[in-house]
């Protein structure tokens, strides 16, 4: 039995771990650890409610405005405020455009080289590869002489000698299986993709000044303010028509770039569908409403719960089931690291207790992460793209069905393959076209808003903290990229007193609990084939497929700020 | 191994860039610089070297925000000159080898490398028990950032948290965060302050340093006098409204409609320095306060504890008063901005906003109505 070792987990946000035991070519056993604590919650208390999500939003500067989101949604819910359609309308464009953006960047700069051969590309005939691309989609940029320049360019790198980020690959891996033709096609569009995310992603410039971290979002509203004759207004008819130039090539690519590059890529490596299993349960919190937000009947992706991959039965979300265990994670619990505690009631106590660095291996029979082990009625969840379109589909939500059953016939294959690692990459795909479509809707109805003059943005009832109550306790939950994501805070004489945030990547990457039930990337390592100890690219295919974000997952939970242990230095 | 690149003109060839590509880059970042044409042909030499200089980008206790902001480069050919100017030989997020190799890649350069290569930094490094709050590869973010940084030519760190520790230190600063300058003190370092830095300013600082061999000049916290020499209400959009008297007072209000100052909703614009609203954001898109949002003084040392609350109007800001010593802010900022803003206000107080000059559009609504709408 060899113990192997991945860290860093590259091409993800944040500092991983992966630890796994493989017996005879397969992983028997794995464990994921967290590597890096802030501790941005304690950070928080204190501090101005209206401000907590310019702080929580730097949790993470790659699902940049998820957190910003979720921590204004939490204070309006603590405050009992009622945000204007035209300001719920901007918080969707802009969240809906990171989720398009984010899932392109992932699948071509975080995960295509799991599966991409780039040194392969040089050897493909660009006639061969350009007969493929039209085969395939519209995209115009499909031409012989167009894949000669890009690998005459990759051929100029390779020749140099110096392959910068690409030097270090696990190019020439005997899991590598397409053919350099389409090997070529990819690489084409990793550049392409690099190119289109920079532009697309100008929506958050418009609607928030600035990606990443975007500045535009108030406890109440958006600051966006509009006017349709004002040449400074931050929305105008000027502003409307670039952004609906942008939300159209948002839908081009992923139409004609990104969903062909799946469809082609996936049929070449099969058994990837029945690999990554994982838990199999799960969860989302549902978003996206086309009318009364706190109706999830109006959701786009709907509210639910699966469990043991039953699509019979959608079970109701209860935010009181939710709990965190800290039994293998650097914490301690007051009464004990058996038990679990909801968010509201959670404390914190950061207590490290592995190796002393440097070191080569982890103790994984005690504590090993940085992350805590959440759970939902005691159960280990998955939530994410996967979590949503697989609740959308047992919900029966008329869009999402639409788009898993065509994506089941293109590749032919019964919905039981969804359960897997390349299922997780199909919904990523599938939903980034659900909300391109989508993004289109909401420039329309700003647009008529603003034809209307109905332009406001933000509703002042509880601005000043003296209309506060003297404590106030709610909670704000997001579909974020990488999933279900919650943040709850209390609020005790005009600031806060408990801020907490239970995280998608927590929820997917956290280690074991008490009951010794694995994680969810734990479980889905299980059986992993690993042809080349030395190269376990097989291992980065599955963990790669949760699109993994530590920075998020990485959090501290304090009830009164009383147990905290780690000095204070300033 | 094959041949090495040996004229300009091969080179660029073969990363697919023109000439004048080259040369319309260079000049646009000779302009960011303040930095006369006569160096054009120097920059250009410099851009197109055969063999390419190497860069290492360590990750530590971030947010990825500052590697997803150098990926947003907005100049079209910057994405592409500063990928293919340099050889970029680590950056965890976006490197194709993970674990043992990636380490390898690291360990190379600073062996191969040594005194040669820049590193740019992105988190704040903790302290705090030996430093067991951030490891990569089981080794601590303060051992690597000690091994690479001091072997390296020059240190870029790039954003609030890696300049000064950002908002991992802000209080009560869980794990003894710190800035680079401080956690790895004496190394030669450039500061790219922001949150995230603007990637427009840290790639003409590489494009200045590839020509010159040299860091541009800096400021008492060693950041470029170039992106953050200047007050950001003297270069803002709005100060003429400042002047005039013309104030948002409600958020979405008609000052606020109309793009009038923030100031009294808060703005830090009059106490930053930053060149952010002439170069702007995501291909000149937008700034903050153009998108109807206070500014922040993200640029600003220290700025999550000395700049917050952020809603609050700059002199009730605790860390602004006469209590906090004028090093702390800037010596000659702190005079100057203290004594613009008091005037100001002072005039605030004796002459009341002028009305405004015109009716709101027919097409809105009053804003007592709008209120009730919502």
């Amino acid at each position: 039995m060899a113990r192997l070792v991945v860290d860093p987990v590259t091409r993800i946000e944040g500092h991983l771990r992966i630890e796994a035991q493989v017996d005879g070519g397969k992983v028997s056993d794995a464990w994921s650890a967290g590597t890096m604590f802030r501790g941005i919650e304690l950070i928080l208390q204190n501090r101005d409610p209206r401000e907590a999500w310019i702080w929580a939003q730097r949790i993470c500067g790659v699902c940049t405005m998820v957190h910003a989101l979720a921590s204004v949604r939490a204070v309006e819910d603590a405050l009992q405020i009622d945000v204007p359609e035209n300001a719920r309308i901007v918080r969707d464009l802009i969240a809906g455009s990171q989720m398009v953006q984010d899932h392109v960047v992932h699948f071509y700069h975080l995960h295509a080289l799991d599966w991409v051969d780039v040194a392969a590309a040089l050897k493909a005939d660009p006639v061969k590869t350009a007969s493929i691309a039209q085969s395939i989609s519209d995209y115009d940029k499909s031409s012989p002489s167009y894949f000669r320049g890009i690998q005459q360019r990759v051929k100029g790198v390779v020749d140099s000698g110096q392959l910068s980020l690409f030097a270090s690959g696990y190019w020439g891996h005997p899991a590598y299986r397409l053919p350099p033709e389409v090997d070529l096609l990819a690489v084409a569009h990793y550049l392409e993709a690099l190119t289109w995310q920079k532009d697309f992603i100008r929506i958050h410039a418009v609607l928030g000044g600035k990606n990443p971290h975007p500045q535009s979002f108030l406890v109440g509203g958006m600051s966006t303010a509009m006017d349709p004759n004002e040449p400074d207004a931050v929305i105008n008819p000027e502003r409307i028509d670039l952004l609906r130039k942008l939300v159209k090539s948002g839908r081009q690519f992923v139409e004609q770039v990104y969903i062909p590059d799946v469809l082609a890529i996936a049929p070449l490596y099969k058994d990837w569908f029945s690999l990554g299993q994982g838990v199999g349960n799960y969860l989302s919190y549902g978003d996206y409403s086309s009318g009364n937000e706190k109706d999830p009947n109006t959701f786009l992706f709907p509210r639910g719960a699966i469990f043991d991959r039953d699509l019979s039965k959608v079970h109701p979300v209860d935010p009181t089931k939710i709990s965190e265990f800290v039994s293998h994670s650097w914490y301690e619990y007051s009464n004990g690291d058996s038990n679990g505690k909801h968010p509201y009631q959670g404390e914190t106590n950061p207590k490290y207790s592995g190796p002393k660095p440097p070191y080569d291996q982890l103790d994984v029979d005690k504590k090993y992460s940085w992350l805590k082990a959440p759970r939902y009625d005691g159960k280990p969840m998955e939530v994410g793209p996967l979590a949503r379109m697989v609740v959308g589909y047992a919900a029966g939500q008329k869009d999402i069905k639409e788009a898993v059953d065509g994506a089941l016939k293109a590749l032919n294959a019964p919905p039981t393959v969804l359960f897997s690692t390349l299922g997780r990459i199909a919904a990523r795909a599938l939903e980034s076209q659900l909300m391109a479509r989508r993004l289109e809707t909401w420039v329309d109805q700003l647009d008529d808003n603003l034809a209307h003059g109905k332009v406001t943005t933000f509703n002042p009832i509880r601005w000043d903290p003296s209309t506060w109550p003297s404590s106030a306790k709610g909670y704000g939950w997001h579909e974020a990229p990488r999933g279900s994501l919650g943040h709850w805070v209390e609020i005790s004489g005009k600031s806060i007193k408990n801020y907490q945030a239970v995280v998608p990547t927590t929820w997917n990457a956290g280690p074991r609990d008490p009951q010794g039930q694995r994680g969810p990337y734990e479980a889905s390592l299980l059986g992993t084939p690993i042809a080349d100890p030395a190269r376990p690219l097989e291992i980065l295919r599955t963990v790669h497929s949760f699109d993994p974000c530590i920075a998020c997952a990485v959090h501290v939970i304090d009830a009164q700020g009383r147990n905290y242990s780690i000095p204070r230095l300033d | 191994m094959l041949a090495p690149e040996t004229d300009i003109r091969t080179a660029l060839a073969r990363r697919g860039i023109t000439r004048r590509q080259l040369v319309k880059f260079c000049s646009a970042t000779l302009g960011l610089l303040a930095l006369p044409e006569r160096y054009l042909a120097q920059t250009v030499a410099a851009v197109g070297k055969a063999k390419k200089p190497v860069l290492v980008w360590l990750q530590f206790q971030d947010c990825t925000g500052c590697s997803e902001s150098i990926l947003r480069s907005d100049h079209p050919t910057v994405a592409d000159v500063v990928l293919d100017l340099l050889s970029w030989e680590y950056h965890e997020v976006i490197m194709a080898g993970a674990g043992d190799y990636a380490n390898r890649a690291l360990d190379r350069v600073v062996q191969e490398d040594k005194g040669k290569y820049l590193v740019v930094v992105e988190g704040a490094i903790p302290t705090a028990e030996n430093g067991i709050h951030c490891t990569i590869g089981g080794r601590t973010a303060l051992e690597i950032a000690e091994k690479v940084c001091r072997n390296a030519a020059a240190t870029i760190a790039v954003g609030a948290c890696a300049f000064d520790g950002g908002l991992v230190r802000a209080k009560p600063n869980p794990t003894g965060a710190l800035g680079v300058q401080e956690a790895v003190p004496g190394i030669k370092v450039i500061n790219m302050a922001g949150c995230p830095h603007n990637p427009a300013n840290t790639s003409a600082v590489l494009v200045h340093y590839l020509t010159f061999n040299d860091l541009p000049a800096l400021d008492q916290y060693n950041r470029p006098l170039f992106a953050y020499g200047r007050i950001i209400h003297d270069q803002c959009e709005r100060r003429a409204h400042y002047d005039a008297g013309r104030f948002v007072t409600e958020w979405g209000d008609e000052g606020h409609r109309k793009g009038w100052c923030l100031y009294k909703m808060g703005c830090k614009g009059p106490a930053a320095t930053f060149n952010c609203p002439i170069v702007q954001w995501n291909d000149h898109t937008s700034w903050p306060i153009r998108a109807g949002h206070g500014c922040i003084a993200c640029a600003s040392p220290r700025f999550w504890d000395h700049m917050s609350p952020f809603y609050e109007r700059l002199p009730s800001v605790p860390g602004f008063g006469v209590e906090v010593s004028a090093t702390e802010l800037g010596l000659g900022l702190t005079g100057a901005v203290l004594a613009g803003v008091t005037a100001h206000g002072l005039i605030q107080l004796i002459k009341p906003a002028p009305k405004p000059p015109a009716p709101p559009p027919a097409e809105t609504k009053p804003l007592a109505e709008t209120r009730k709408e919502s």
